[in-house]
Formats: C-alpha cells, structure tokens, sequence
C-alpha cells in the first residue's frame, strides 16, 4: 500500500514533440480510489503506464510513499494491474493462477494456499479454484487477474485499465460492486482508467477528468458534478452534460441574450477581472420552473422527453439551446417555460475555465 | 423456437458431394479395385484381402516402413524445438524482421528435386563444399554412397535444413499474435523468462503447432524426391524410404495389385498417425491439469 505522488510528471514520447503528458503535480493518498476519466486519446492510459512502469516519463518523478520509482522496473514496483481484456495463464487451474505471483517470489507454500484462499473467498472464486482458468467466463477471468494483485498483502497499488471492456452489461455493476467492497476491505490505493463517467464516479472517491494531457479537474464526483473547474468537465460529466451559454456581466448578473441572471457578486466580479470569453454555466438538473406569480426566464420549448421519474425539456434561451431536467409532475404549457437559474448553482466560466 | 422440417433441404449438399467424389472418392475406388483384384488387361479376378496379406508381410516393405517411422519421428523431435528457438529469436520489427523473415522463409521456395540436387553436389567428396572439407580439410571421412550412417545424417540435416523453416514462420506468426499485457502481466507476476515461455508462450502456441507438426509429419512420412536424387534410397536399401519403395513396386515392376494395397495401407497408416498427434496434443493440456491438482 503506497501513497502515489507525481512531482512535475510530464511525458513526451519524442523529444520536443507535443505532451503526451503535461507536467503535473498529484498526489494522490494511499488507500483511495483514483479513477482517470478522459475520451480517448487524453492520455490517461499513458500516465497508468508511467504508474507501472511500462513508459519511463521524459520529465519529472513518480513517487511511491519516500521512495523514487520513476526508473524502478515494472517487476520491483510491486502493484498489480487488470487489463482492459483478462490476462490469465490458460494452462493453469484458477488456484495456480493466483498462487503464480507468490511462488515467483518464493513465498512458503503453506502461506500461497492459505492467502490464495482467503482471496478466492474474497472474490467469489472459491468454487473453481481447481477448474481450468482458460474455461471461465470474461468476468471470472478478470477476478483472476484482481486476485493475481491481491494475494500480495504488500502491493503497493492496483492499476486497472478499462477493465469492464469485455464484461456482459447486466456483469458490469456486479464486478463494480465487488471492487467497491475490496477497497473497503483492504483499503488499497487503486487507479482505475475509463472512459465511461458512471464506472468512474461509481467506483472511485476522487475522480480526474483528463483532455489532452492535462488533469482539468481532480475531484470528488460532487465536486466534479456541482463546481466543474473547465468546461470539458461539466460537459462530459452528467448525462446532458452542462449548459454552457455565452453571456457578459453587469455588476452582479450575467446576461444571455438579453436575459438578466443573477450570479455571485463574488464571482461576477472575478469574471470581470479575467475578461476573455464569458460563459454561465449550469446543470439541467439545477434549473428549476418558476412558482406562482414567481418572474423568471422564459425558455422556448423544443422538445420534451419522457424518461420515467424525470423529464427532459429541450429548449432555447434566447438563441442559446438548454436542457432542462424537470420533476414528472411539473406542467409544461405551451407557450413555454419560465425557469430560475438559482443563484448558487449559476456559475461563470473565463476562457473555459471556473472563475473565483 | 420451432424447428421446420424440411427434408429436401438434404439436396443443398449435393454439390459438396459431387465435387468430393470427383477429387477423392472416385480416385480412391480406383485403388480400391485394384487392391481386392487381379486386373490383367481385361481380364479380373476377385482376390479379396490376398494383396493386403503378401503386402503386409513382404519384408522389404516392413524395412522401409520401420526406416519412416524413425525418419519421421527424428526430424520431428529436431524441427519443432528448433522451429520454435528460431522463432523465439528472431527480430519482432523493424527492417530486421523483413529480413530474417525473408532468408528464413528461402529453404521453402526451393522445388524438392532441386534440394536434392543441392545437397547431392555440397556433400561430393570431390567437388562439394562440405564433402571436400570434411574428408581432405578435417580429415573426417565422409561418404554418402558408401556408409548409411552419413547418408542419414545427410537426409535429415537437409530436411532439418528445408522444413524447420516452416515451424518457425508458424511459430514467428503464433508469437506476434500474443497480444502486450499478457508480457505486461507476467512482468507485474515477475515470472522467469522459463515461467513465461511455458506458461505464455507454449500455450499460445498450442494450435500453431497442432498445424505444423500435422504438416510435418504427413510431408515427410511422404518424402520421396529429396532422398532419392540425394542418395537414390542407398547404400544398400538403407535410405529406401517407403514412397520409393512403393513406386518401384508399382512403376517399375508392375506389381499393380500389391501397390494397391499397399497405397491404401500408407494412406490409412498417415490418417491414423495424424489422427492420434491431433487427439494427444488437443488432450496434453487437460492432462497437465490433473497433474498440477490444484496446487494442493
């Protein structure tokens, strides 16, 4: 179990060529659950192949607790990794396969069944510890791959890349679960890479959203749901993402089109500072319809969706097109919708990124 | 769901089973009949299992048969370790790889009858690069017209020589398709560069090798060209293997009934050899399974 720190990691894979990696400085604590979440191409399968040690950053270090990995061989790094398809020794029984990174180590044999026990039970495999790994399904396979990182009581972390890839759907929430417990049992330091926002905020208590080579964000799934730190953040996470209008600001209010919206003084003021290019940005979820004789913004109905205990209205404020996330029960009339944009969850954006 | 029955459904096969009988069927009962008769011009007589029985016990043939038994089985037990060495070791990108693929993959391209000749010429005592080198530079006494023991060695470095390039281009192609994390996983499991050879490598390999060696052996049970342009089957009859023998039955003396015979004997001998390679390899893992018994 470690404590994971990048000082100043950054990565190019030529020299002078673009980021792979911009540097950044992480830290991240033992014991958490870290997931990278990113389209692909943003490079958060190249920062978990720093962590194991299959790519050596150009700049910067890796640092597990006091100790400088940064040119420590994959072998002597201790962590265990699940791959985005199983990775198991086919000829070997399910027992075999986990007992193999202990008997490398020329661990005691007594001790290798004893722990490769403890860890089937742990995982649910206990059954077919003697069954041929090659003949189990997708889902066990990758248990087999977990198990392999976890019969090391030392490891330092575990790495998962994309490890739901080939799993059934209706398996998927099974498997997230069981990690879920793991990390609470053990209390390891697990990075998890995906490009799928629910496994990333369901399993992970920090998240960091990747774009580019660069870490927008490093946050709990509230932080990153309420107070997106950029643009891309807001946008990727929730489903629809945020609503992004462009707008100037006037004392205290931002104004879209036309439409006056009460905003922070506080951050109306740092967005004046910043100048550049001004957005408010708010979650559908956090609009809400005007009450009774309430004034509020008129929104211009384009569609609605029916999506069970909610509905989805899309519409337009002024020539900028929003979503709104209403209750079942709300009425929508015909000539429109009034709405309120609360004050504390209308936010200004400079230049993409989260002003005050 | 229901299943319709629909009975002339059967004639969709009919095209499949006419093409079969024209490439192997109808040839085959040609051999057959010759097998179980006497056939003299027009004339035939129905000998029933006669030819099987003189065939079985002419000892010439059951010479030969023993000398392709242990031909098959030696190039096999050098080819297919040295097949998978060489493919171990060859470059994985790069112009490098095109390379050795290439000089590798040259043996192959050479016609058999032109091996033959090749080796035939190199192994002259008078002219031959290895012949001349080995009797006047080294002072070994080397001569494949004279002593069995060089002729065999000679037949089967040359098809070590010819083959082993086969297993290797399998094997070369069996390793580029194991995909980067397994090396990745066993890096993590710190297995040895033994543990992930047989616990990686050789299973993955598993099929690739089922193809080669099924190649392998059926190719060289059959060998006939290379050896007789090379040694014409002597000293003697020692490097008579049984193709030759077959043809000079059948060709030369016109023995057609016992050729018969014997073809279909050859021919039930190389499917029930493959056979069994086939069904061990396919069962070797299920048995290495019951011998680890669960680590207990």
């Amino acid at each position: 179990m470690a404590r994971i720190e990048l000082r100043n990691l950054g990565h190019q894979y030529a020299p002078g060529g673009d980021y792979a990696l911009q540097p950044m400085q992480h830290v991240w604590e033992d014991g958490g659950a870290y997931a990278l979440l990113g389209p692909s191409g943003c490079g958060k399968t190249t920062l978990l192949n720093i962590i194991s040690g299959l790519v050596a950053p150009s700049e910067g270090q890796v640092m597990f607790d006091e100790t400088d990995v940064t040119h420590t061989r994959t072998e002597d790094r201790n962590i265990g990794q699940v791959f985005q398809f199983p990775v198991i020794y086919d000829t070997m029984s399910v027992f075999d396969n986990l007992a193999f990174p202990l008997r490398n180590r020329r661990m005691d044999e007594a001790y290798v069944s004893q722990r490769v026990q403890h860890i089937a039970t742990m995982l649910g495999l206990e059954g077919a510890l003697n069954r041929r790994a090659k003949n189990l399904t997708a889902d066990a396979k990758q248990k087999i791959s977990l198990g392999r990182g976890l019969v090391r009581e030392d490891v330092s972390a575990v790495l998962f890349d994309e490890p739901l890839t080939v799993i059934d759907p209706h398996l998927k929430w099974q498997l997230r679960r069981k990690l879920r417990e793991i990390h609470e049992q053990l209390a390891l330091t697990l990075v998890y890479v995906t490009h799928d926002q629910t496994e990333a905020l369901t399993f992970a208590d920090k998240v960091a959203v990747m774009l580019a080579g660069q870490v927008l964000q490093l946050g709990t799934p509230q932080e990153l749901f309420e107070r997106p730190a950029h643009t891309f953040v807001g946008y990727f996470i929730g489903s629809p993402g945020m609503n992004f209008m462009e707008c100037t600001v006037d004392g205290s209010q931002a104004i879209v089109d036309g439409e006056h919206i009460t905003v922070d003084p506080a951050m109306a003021e740092a967005a004046r500072q910043h100048g550049g290019s001004l957005q408010l940005g708010i979650r559908p979820g956090l609009i809400r319809a005007a009450g009774e004789g309430e004034s509020g913004h008129r929104v211009q109905v384009h569609s609605v969706e029916d999506l069970g205990d909610y509905q989805l209205v899309t519409g337009y404020l002024g020539n900028h097109r929003v979503h709104v996330r209403l209750d079942e029960s709300e009425k929508i009339g015909s000539d429109g919708l009034q709405v309120v944009f609360p004050t504390e969850n209308a936010l200004l954006y400079a230049d993409d990124r989260l002003v005050g | 769901m229901d299943k319709t029955e629909y009975q002339k459904a059967w004639f969709m096969v009919l095209p499949v089973l006419v093409l079969v009988a024209f490439t192997a069927i109808i040839p085959l009962m040609t051999v057959v009949n010759y097998s179980i008769q006497d056939i003299l011009g027009r004339s035939a007589f129905f000998v029933g299992g006669d030819w099987f029985r003189e065939t079985l016990q002419n000892p010439q043939l059951q010479a030969a048969l023993g000398r392709q038994f242990f031909f098959s089985f030696t190039i096999l037990a050098i080819q297919v370790p040295l097949g998978i060495g060489i493919a171990l070791l060859m470059p994985k990108k790069g112009w490098q790889a095109s390379a050795v693929l290439i000089l590798i993959a040259m043996p192959l391209l050479i016609p058999w009858n032109v091996v033959g000749s090749i080796w035939q010429i190199f192994t002259r005592g008078d002219i031959g690069l290895a012949g001349y080198t080995l009797n006047n530079v080294l002072g070994v006494s080397y001569n494949i017209t004279r002593s069995s023991l060089d002729a065999w060695v000679t037949i089967i470095l040359m098809d070590v020589w010819h083959w082993t390039p086969l297993i290797a281009l399998l094997c070369y192609s069996g390793l580029r398709a194991i995909p980067e994390a397994y090396y990745q996983a066993a890096r993590i499991d710190r297995a040895s560069r033994w543990a992930i050879f047989r616990y990686i490598e050789l299973p993955k390999l598993t099929n690739v090798l089922v193809i080669g060696v099924l190649l392998r052996f059926m190719h060289s049970f059959m060998i006939y060209a290379e050896p007789f342009v090379l040694t014409g089957g002597g000293p003697g009859s020692s490097t008579t293997f049984l193709s030759q023998t077959l043809t000079t039955m059948a060709v030369a003396q016109q023995d057609l009934g016992p050729s018969a015979a014997f073809s279909i004997i050859y021919f039930l001998i190389v499917l029930a050899v493959s056979y069994v390679f086939y069904v061990t390899i396919m069962n070797m893992q299920k048995e290495r399974l019951a011998d680890v018994g669960g680590g207990k």
